[in-house]
């Protein structure tokens, strides 16, 4: 049976991890592949490693990372942030990550999405998308989460998968930080509109928003950081938990 | 020396990740000698079947592989190109595997994303993995099952998971992704 997977997202910035601390056994708290080596061990399904650097040599910096990530890690990991055009994705992708996760750049040209899917495969394509609820509807913003773009999340998710996009990874602004749980109900729904996977982020804070996901939405991944990054949920006892309550989890 | 095929398809660094973390030497080549000589090849792949059989075809790579006769290991395209024919791409492929390559109806989200169990025969490839181990996919297209077949997967219906017949080996899972089980996978094929 397929498995439920979940992913630990690492920021990372000139290189180094953001929200790195002092983990026991960990030699430098702010080195990706140390704490990524970490999660592999202790079960993480998949990795992002989201760049948040926002300099003008980025690409060179982030792809002698993926270099070394990709010579470390036994596991697939999606590499984000700043990716906005094909030979932005290709570079990244040639340096070994296994698939690029695109968000503005897809809002500004879908076609990207198309550009990428067909030259590598529609598996290497992650689409973020983050979400805002106003008043009862849900929209699409970009830029971080500082720009509207007056598109509604389910017509978006729909165009997305139209253009050949392989999997949607879609945080609600509204959860994420909150640590009071994903948020279901618009997951489900965009699962179920969509045959592609949907990656839900945004307000994970205990093992019980992660058995919610799973059983009350058709999310097939939850992805967190900072719960992993503070030690707040150990991976392995998460899993443990969650194969307990019967869900499919490897 | 393990040679991986060099035909310009698809991301083959991670197998030779997975194979520089084993301390193994391997060498990216389309060499028609050092192909022949080779102890192990490995056969990667991710991309397109059209493609990539076009791309065998023009470096007559196409009659080469079918008369290795050191272990072959063809890994997910790898695999399936190994088969009879493919849908993708209406594609007529290596005819090793007797069996067909299907596209998924999509009942299900397709592609076929992430970690899946399969059920093992007790090909040395699978010396102490368990039939609950899981295995990371990523596919549309399937192999249907036939006499060559060495594992299932479930998913929309079963298939091919791996294939076997005399010194070829296919799976369709990527065992350079799949964590310590991978690994393992990848060590048995090295002591063939």
């Amino acid at each position: 049976m397929l498995k439920k997977r979940i992913i630990p997202c690492l920021d990372i910035q000139d290189g180094r991890t953001v929200k790195g601390i002092n983990f026991e056994g960990i030699r430098d708290a702010g080195d990706p592949i140390e704490l990524a080596k970490r999660y592999v061990d202790e079960g993480a399904d998949e990795l992002v490693f989201l760049d948040i650097t926002a300099t003008n040599d980025k690409r060179k910096t982030i792809c002698s990372l993926v270099e070394k990530i990709a010579a470390e890690i036994t596991i697939p990991f999606t590499v984000g942030g700043g990716i906005s055009s094909l030979e932005d994705a290709q570079a990244v992708i040639l340096s070994g990550a296994d698939k690029v996760s695109i968000n503005s750049a897809a809002i500004r040209r879908p076609e990207l999405i198309q550009e990428i899917s067909n030259r590598f495969g529609k598996q290497c394509v992650v689409v973020a998308v983050d979400i805002k609820q106003i008043d009862d509807e849900w929209f699409v913003f970009s830029n971080g989460g500082k720009r509207a773009t007056g598109i509604k999340a389910l017509d978006w998710c729909q165009k997305i998968a139209d253009f050949g996009a392989g999997e949607i990874l879609l945080t609600s602004m509204n959860n994420d930080g909150t640590k009071a749980g994903f948020a279901l109900e618009i997951t489900h729904q965009i699962s179920q509109l969509v045959s592609i996977p949907v990656i839900a982020s945004g307000g994970a804070g205990s093992i019980q928003d992660f058995e919610q996901l799973f059983t009350q939405t058709g999310a097939s991944a939850g992805l967190a950081a900072s719960i992993f990054h503070y030690r707040e949920i150990n991976l392995q006892t998460l899993k443990n938990e969650l194969k307990t309550s019967q869900i499919p989890i490897r | 020396m393990i040679a991986l095929i060099d035909y310009g398809a698809g991301n083959i660094r991670s197998v030779q990740n997975a194979l520089a973390r084993l301390g193994v030497e391997s060498k990216l080549t389309n060499d028609a000698q050092e192909l022949q000589q080779a102890d192990k090849v490995i056969f990667p792949g991710v991309g397109e079947a059209s493609f990539a059989m076009n791309q065998l075809q023009e470096q007559q790579l196409d009659r080469l592989i079918p008369n290795l006769q050191q272990p072959v290991l063809g890994i997910c395209l790898g695999m399936q190109l190994l088969c009879n024919y493919s849908e993708e791409g209406s594609t007529k492929t290596l005819g090793i595997f007797d069996t067909t390559v299907k596209e998924f109806e999509p009942k299900l989200n397709v592609p076929h994303t992430g970690w899946n169990s399969c059920k093992l025969t007790s090909s040395s490839l699978f010396q102490g993995i368990k039939s609950s181990d899981d295995f990371y996919f990523v596919h549309s297209f399937y192999a249907e099952i036939c006499d060559a077949t060495s594992a299932t997967c479930d998913y929309i219906q079963p298939f091919s998971a791996a294939l076997q017949k005399d010194n070829f080996y296919g799976v369709q899972f990527h065992p350079e992704k799949s964590a310590e089980i991978g690994t393992k996978l990848i060590q048995n094929f090295l002591e063939l």
